[in-house]
Parts: structure tokens; sequence; C-alpha cells
């Protein structure tokens, strides 16, 4: 199963296993990391679930969608590598994802 | 009551709310007795794809589980399933469940949530009618919605259309009988309704509107709904989308305050100042709306509620109110609200239906009191944003698509 790697914003890691074909918002869910509310479970209509992706998987997670980047927008301290993690999911290609949560989702 | 005295804490409701709160117990560091007690077999799932993705069959069950079940035990929650609570010692601070085991609590929280109403018809019983509300409900249903199967749901709010929507993409045929002239009657203006009534009825959809139901015909299993103007609808499966009520059962029996609801304060608190109630069953003062005290059916609510508790039960930071939000899923339409549309007397439009991106922004005075948006994520989260902070738009502002909505609130009062 492909492991994904999320950092809280003051540093601390949490390694988890990510089933393929879930999202990388529901895998952190599952195992209570800290620093994703994802309160609408992943409806694309909250945007509690901003994550920043590792600038070296870029490639592998794939563009914002247009829904995606208009709720964006709105979140807090975005950047250029800002996701929301519910619109990515998990691949074979995504073993080793390193993710960055922002200090507030709110 | 300090929080060095809670030492155990009850939830009497395993859905969103309860399951949440758990969680956020824990989350918070508390240190304590959770116990958390549900009727359904399963731990905490969330609702709302039930009438969605899982309906359709794009999401198992694993999938909707708030945690996994292993997470209860580790997380030291203990998790009674298909247990019922039936009766609260207020005096004694216990709850008995079902059975007769009784459960000492410092704090208890009910999340009890709501139970669908029941079609009040003759033959509401048969095989082949269905209420919509738990995994179970759906899965019943799931086996008979196969291409060409004669679906009648009653009732146009939100479950009614989402299913409608589902039913209509797996090719069954679907007739929804409301009782009001217009669907979403309760739930949006007159304008949005018929956006979406155009757009079951270009998918397909047949509407019987203002139509009464009389009685459900079938002998052994449902045949049709026949209506009271005489009029008759043959059907394979009627699934019953009428509202919900509030579960108070328990809380009338220990003798809360109940008003539509079980009535609490900004902190989630009932008149007994040791129970708190959170999620559908309760109804609490909303604080971008005067205070004025609503009961909301929503995710958004039963989260809310869980954050509200956790952080007075934990002695943590004060949760921050969100405005309420919304979303309903139908075809290839989201619908995404925020706010509280009722008592408004003024809608305006930003794009147009026709392009089925477009979002209404309803306004009390100059107030901006809610907004609902269809495929228009940020108008969604911008009007969210300044119903949270108090703030509001020129109503022709709104309607300039020239400026991007970001910039627009930028610039709100």
């Amino acid at each position: 199963m492909p492991k994904i790697t999320y950092i809280e914003s003051n540093g601390k890691e949490h390694v988890v296993d990510a089933p393929v074909g879930q999202t990388v918002m529901e895998a952190a869910v599952k195992h209570a990391v800290p620093g994703i509310d994802a309160d609408c479970g992943g409806a694309c209509a909250c945007a509690t679930c901003h994550v920043y992706v590792d600038p070296e998987w870029l490639s592998k997670t794939g563009e914002q969608n247009s829904m995606e980047q208009s709720m964006l927008d709105f979140a807090n301290d975005v950047e250029d590598n800002s996701r929301l993690s519910c619109q990515i999911k998990v691949s074979a290609e995504l073993d080793g994802l390193v993710v960055r949560l922002p200090k507030s989702q709110h | 009551m300090s929080t060095g005295e809670i030492r155990r804490v009850i939830i009497i409701g395993a859905g969103q709310a309860g399951g949440e709160t758990a969680q956020r117990l824990r989350q918070g560091g508390f240190e304590g007795e959770i116990t958390l007690i549900g009727e359904e077999p399963a731990a905490p799932y969330q609702r709302p794809p039930l009438s969605k993705a899982y309906l359709k069959g794009d999401l198992d069950i694993d999938r909707l589980m708030l945690r996994p079940a292993s997470m209860y035990a580790e997380e030291r929650i203990a998790l009674l399933t298909k247990t019922r609570a039936v009766w609260i010692d207020r005096a004694n601070r216990k709850v008995r469940v079902e059975g007769g085991r009784e459960l000492p609590y410092d704090a208890l929280v009910l999340a009890t949530g709501a139970k669908p109403r029941k079609l009040p018809l003759v033959g509401a019983d048969l095989e082949g009618v269905y209420l919509f509300r738990t995994a179970a409900d759906v899965d019943r249903v799931r086996e008979k919605f196969v291409s060409g199967a004669k679906l009648i749901v009653i009732g146009a709010g939100y479950i009614g259309l989402e299913v409608a929507a589902v039913a209509r993409q797996l090719g069954l045929n679907v007739t929804v009988i409301e009782t009001a002239v217009r669907p979403l009657a309760r739930v949006t203006s007159p304008e949005v309704a018929g956006f979406f009534l155009d757009e079951h009825t270009r998918q397909g959809v047949r509407f019987v509107l203002g139509g009464q139901p009389a009685l459900i015909k079938g002998s052994d299993r449902v045949a049709g709904v026949a209506l009271t103007d005489g009029s008759e609808l043959p059907a394979d499966l009627v699934i019953a989308g009428i509202g919900v009520t509030p579960d108070i059962a328990i809380a009338e029996q220990c003798g809360l305050t109940v008003n539509n609801g079980i009535v609490t304060d900004r902190q989630c608190r009932t008149s007994d100042p040791n129970i708190f109630a959170i999620g559908d069953c309760a109804a609490r003062p909303m604080v971008h709306y005067n205070g004025q005290i609503v009961r909301l059916e929503s995710v958004h609510n039963a989260v809310e509620g869980a954050k509200i508790v956790a952080a007075t039960l934990t002695g943590g930071k004060e949760h921050t109110e969100e405005a309420p939000w919304f979303w309903s899923d139908q075809y290839d339409l989201k619908l995404q609200i925020a706010g509280l549309f009722h008592g408004y007397d003024r809608v305006v439009f930003r794009g147009v239906m026709a392009d089925r991106a477009f979002a209404a922004f309803y306004y009390k005075g100059d107030k901006l009191i809610a907004v609902d948006a269809v495929n228009r994520p940020a108008e969604y989260l911008g009007a969210k944003m300044l119903i949270q902070t108090g703030r509001t738009l020129p109503p022709n502002l709104l309607e300039d698509m020239s400026r991007p909505m970001k910039e627009l609130v930028a610039s709100a009062r």
C-alpha cells in the first residue's frame, strides 16, 4: 500500500498507509492526522483539507481542477503547491508522497 | 462546572455529531472515560453520501466511516453499537440502556439525531416502500435500483431530488410527487427551485406537483400510488423523503426543555447544565442571525456542535462559529449553500441559469443572509465568509460579473 507522509505545521510527521483509490484526505482523516479537518467528507464543499504538496511530487499529483481552484482562492496562506487533499486520488505512483499542512484550515 | 470534575462523558447517538464529539474530546486532551451509545450496528459514518454516491454504488460503507472501527478502542472510546438508551436519571446522573444496565456520567451529550417521517398512508408498510436515513435503509433499496424499474419518490426536498438524480443516472423511470406546488419549497427560493425542476425534467424525471398521495397500492408488495384526485401511478418501489422529526423522546422523558428540538444555549447546554445537545436533535441560538434559535439538519451543524462541546468540556479555546453551510449533488450540479435564507426580501443573481453556473444571493434589507451557488464555489465561499464576518455587499456589485468574487469580498464592509 502506498505510504504518505503528512507534516504538521509544527514539523511533526505522520506516515500513513493509504489505500489506492481513496483520497489523500481520506487516508489522513482515517488515521486522525491533526490539521486536516475535511468536515464535508470529501464533497469539495468545505475547503478544510488544504495541503501543500512537496514540490518534487507536483507532477504526479496533477493539477488543481477548476472547482478546487475557486475554493482555494478563499483559503488561508495559499501557495503555488496548494491542493485540496480530497481532490488527490491515491495511486501506486504516489507511494512516498509528502504533503505539508497549513497552520489552520479556517 | 469546572472541567476537573468531569471524569465520565456519555454520548447518546453515534452519528456524525456523536462520533465527532468523542474524537474531538480526545484530540482536546480529555483523559476520562468516553462512552458512545448508538442504535445502529455500525460505527459512526457520514450520512450525506447515502442519497448520493453510496446509493449510486460509487462508495462502499468503509469509505463512509468517520474513523476505522478499530480506532475507538485505540482511543479508549467505549463504542456501544446496537444499544438504545432508554432512560436518563438526571438526579443521580445515570443513563439506563435497553436491558437495564445503568451507566453513570458527569457530562452527558445528546446527539440522538432525527427520524425520517413515515408516510401517513395505508400501505406505507408494504414491501418496496422505503425510508432514507441509515446505510441499512439504502442497502435495501440499492438491490432494487435497476434500469427500467419504476420509482416513485414522495417529497421533492434535497433527499428526494438527490435520489431522483441517482435513479435517472441508473436508468430508472422516475416520478416525483410533491404536495407543494414546487420542489424544494421549504429550503430555497422559487427561482432556484425552478432551475432544479427544469434540470430534473430535462433529465427525464416526471413531476406531480401539488399532488396528494392517498394510499400506497399493492397486496404483498407495492404496486403503485393512488392520489387524492383519483389518479394512480404504477411503481416497483416507492421512496419517501418527506422530512425528519428530531429524536427528542429521551430528552422529554427526563424533562429537558424541548421546542422543535432540544433547546440549548450557545454552548449547546440544555436546561440541565450537565447535559448538552447537538446535531439534528438540538436547537441553538444562531450567532450570525441575532441569536434566533434554530434547529439545523446538516453536517455543518453536527460538526459545529461537536467542536463547541469538546471545547467546553476540555476547557479549550472557545470555538468560533462558522456560518451555516450545506451542499447537494444532483447530476453534475454541485449546489453549495451558506447562511439561512428564511425571511429574505430580495434575491440577486450572479451568472445565468442557462450556463448551469450561477449564484443566488439572499438579502434582508441591505444585509446578505444566504447564498445558493450552483457550480459556483467562489461565490459560495465568498458569501460564507461575508456572512461569518457580518459584512455585506451592495447587490449591484454582485451582479457585475466583470469583477471576480474574491475582489468583491475583499472590498466588502
